[in-house]
């Protein structure tokens, strides 16, 4: 079934269809309508959802997580501060492993305060062990959303999920979507897994929320780390059982017309749906450009990216944030360090655009793929940083 | 203490038990005062069961059987709560 909806509406839609049994949620821009709909949605005895209408962002994570570890299916929606308003109890949800998915409708960090799209919000929690999904449409945040429950609630994932997509640009634009029925995504979903503890089970007690100092606190860590290293067979085979029931189908990364290209740009979320237009533009000038796009970009496909960027001769990372005071945005750094030891890697080099919800035009995608060929020429991007589409 | 390896222990920040710091973590040097309690006016209301947050008053069969001091830091809420004030407050002699 088609319709046309606001991003926003339609990831409401999603979660009606999925109803989760706990909502616990703080209404922010650009994400507000997300929490809006929804809890119309539960007004209207549409869902049986537990809704909950915290006074903070705080309190909306710190809700999720205590439902989450009793074993209900748990969701919410913020967007920049409200993501780092709930800084401390991500990292507590995801070495907990509570498989909370929460909707981003990524935005620019305060100060100057600003509304538009930026991936600051979520590199601000690209370590607190939370697993992200990124989305250039409203179709793919439709069914990222929907896939992110079932990717986090794998008994071999058990891990909580951010699905992102860019604030107004994404969050506010009407597109036809391809939707599910109800049963349909019910059915895909099926019931949440039980988890093995949980607070409300009296028959088998635990201990949550425990104490490890210097005797324990290394081996709860090292087993965290290791337990991401099934996520990303997880994310290929709900994508594969996604694929037969929308004919949609998805991977770790998205490669778009990178055989034969000599300088590749890496963008995440609305980005890269003009890089595409400006690849197919450079294309009929007889350019060889092409697009890698970031979907799943926690836990970090390294192997994955090595093998896309293998062929590539000059390679240009689009950062929509930046890591103050370090040495380049964060996707390049991570880029960066998927390819360190690699031989015969491409030149590397890094563009900070689109902040606060600046405008990325093709223009702008041009001069970056432009970038790429100049340092093709000289040897070497100089400088490795550069900042695209600020008035100089 | 048994010290486990990072891959043998359970999923999450989780001790797949209930009340296991008793033994391990021993906290009496933490007192100044101890409380006492005078069994034979005591009512066995279990309010101090109820709002001792170190889980230090012995009971057995619903009656009040004194204090673990091993368990028990002195914070002298079971002597604020009882209502009918036979819990004492005394220094520690060390």
């Amino acid at each position: 079934m088609k319709v046309a909806l606001e991003t926003n509406q339609l990831i409401a839609l999603a979660m009606k269809q999925i109803e989760p049994h706990v909502v616990a949620a703080y209404p922010i821009t650009p994400s507000t309508e997300v929490v809006q709909e929804f809890s119309q949605y539960v007004a209207n005895g549409d869902v049986k959802t537990e809704f909950v209408p915290v006074e903070s962002e705080h309190s909306a994570m710190s809700a999720c997580l205590a439902a989450s570890l009793s074993g209900a299916r748990v969701m919410t929606a913020t967007a920049s501060q409200g993501l780092a308003f709930m800084w401390e109890m991500l990292h507590i949800a995801a070495a907990s492993r509570a498989p909370i998915v929460t909707i981003v409708a990524n935005r620019a960090l305060s100060a100057p305060i600003n509304i538009h799209g930026d991936h600051a919000d979520a590199m601000g929690a690209r370590d607190t062990g939370w697993l992200q999904l990124w989305a250039e449409t409203a179709q793919e945040a439709y069914d990222n959303t929907i896939q992110a429950i079932k990717i986090a609630e794998d008994p071999r994932v058990r891990f909580p999920m951010l699905v992102n997509y860019d604030g107004f640009t994404t969050s506010h634009a009407v597109e036809t979507v391809e939707i599910l029925e109800d049963e349909q995504v019910r059915s895909f979903l099926g019931a949440a897994p039980k988890p093995k503890y949980s607070l409300l089970d009296t028959e088998n007690p635990a201990s949550f929320g425990v104490l490890a100092l210097q005797d324990y606190y290394m081996e709860f860590r090292r087993a965290q780390a290791e337990a991401y290293k099934n996520v990303k067979d997880v994310v290929l085979e709900v994508a594969e059982d996604y694929a037969k029931l929308t004919g949609r189908k998805y991977g770790i990364l998205e490669e778009y017309r990178l055989d034969d290209a000599d300088v590749v740009l890496v963008a995440m979320n609305s980005a890269a749906g003009t890089a595409k237009e400006t690849v197919d533009y450079l294309r009929k000038q007889g350019k060889k450009v092409g697009v890698l796009k970031i979907r799943l970009f926690r836990p970090f496909p390294v192997e994955e990216i090595r093998c896309a960027l293998g062929n590539a001769k000059s390679v240009v990372v689009m950062d929509r944030a930046y890591t103050y005071g370090g040495p380049s945005g964060p996707l390049f750094e991570e880029i960066a360090t998927a390819l360190v030891n690699e031989t015969n890697k491409p030149l590397l080099g890094n563009v900070i655009a689109g902040l606060g919800g600046r405008d990325i035009t093709m223009e702008d995608i041009e001069h970056v793929f432009d970038l790429g060929f100049k340092a093709l020429e000289k040897g070497n991007f100089e400088p490795l940083v550069s900042w695209v589409g600020v008035r100089e | 203490m048994n010290e486990q390896k990072w891959n043998e222990l359970p999923e999450g920040v989780i001790v797949p038990e209930g009340g296991n710091s008793q033994d391990v973590y021993i906290v009496e040097g933490w007192r100044t005062f101890k409380p006492v309690v005078n069994l034979e006016k005591c009512t066995h209301c279990m309010t101090c069961w109820v709002m001792c947050p170190d889980n230090a008053v012995n009971v057995k069969g619903g009656k009040m059987l004194g204090f673990d001091y091993l368990a028990c830091k002195g914070c002298g809420v079971c002597a604020e709560v009882c209502p009918v004030k036979v819990i004492e407050m005394v220094k520690e002699e060390r």
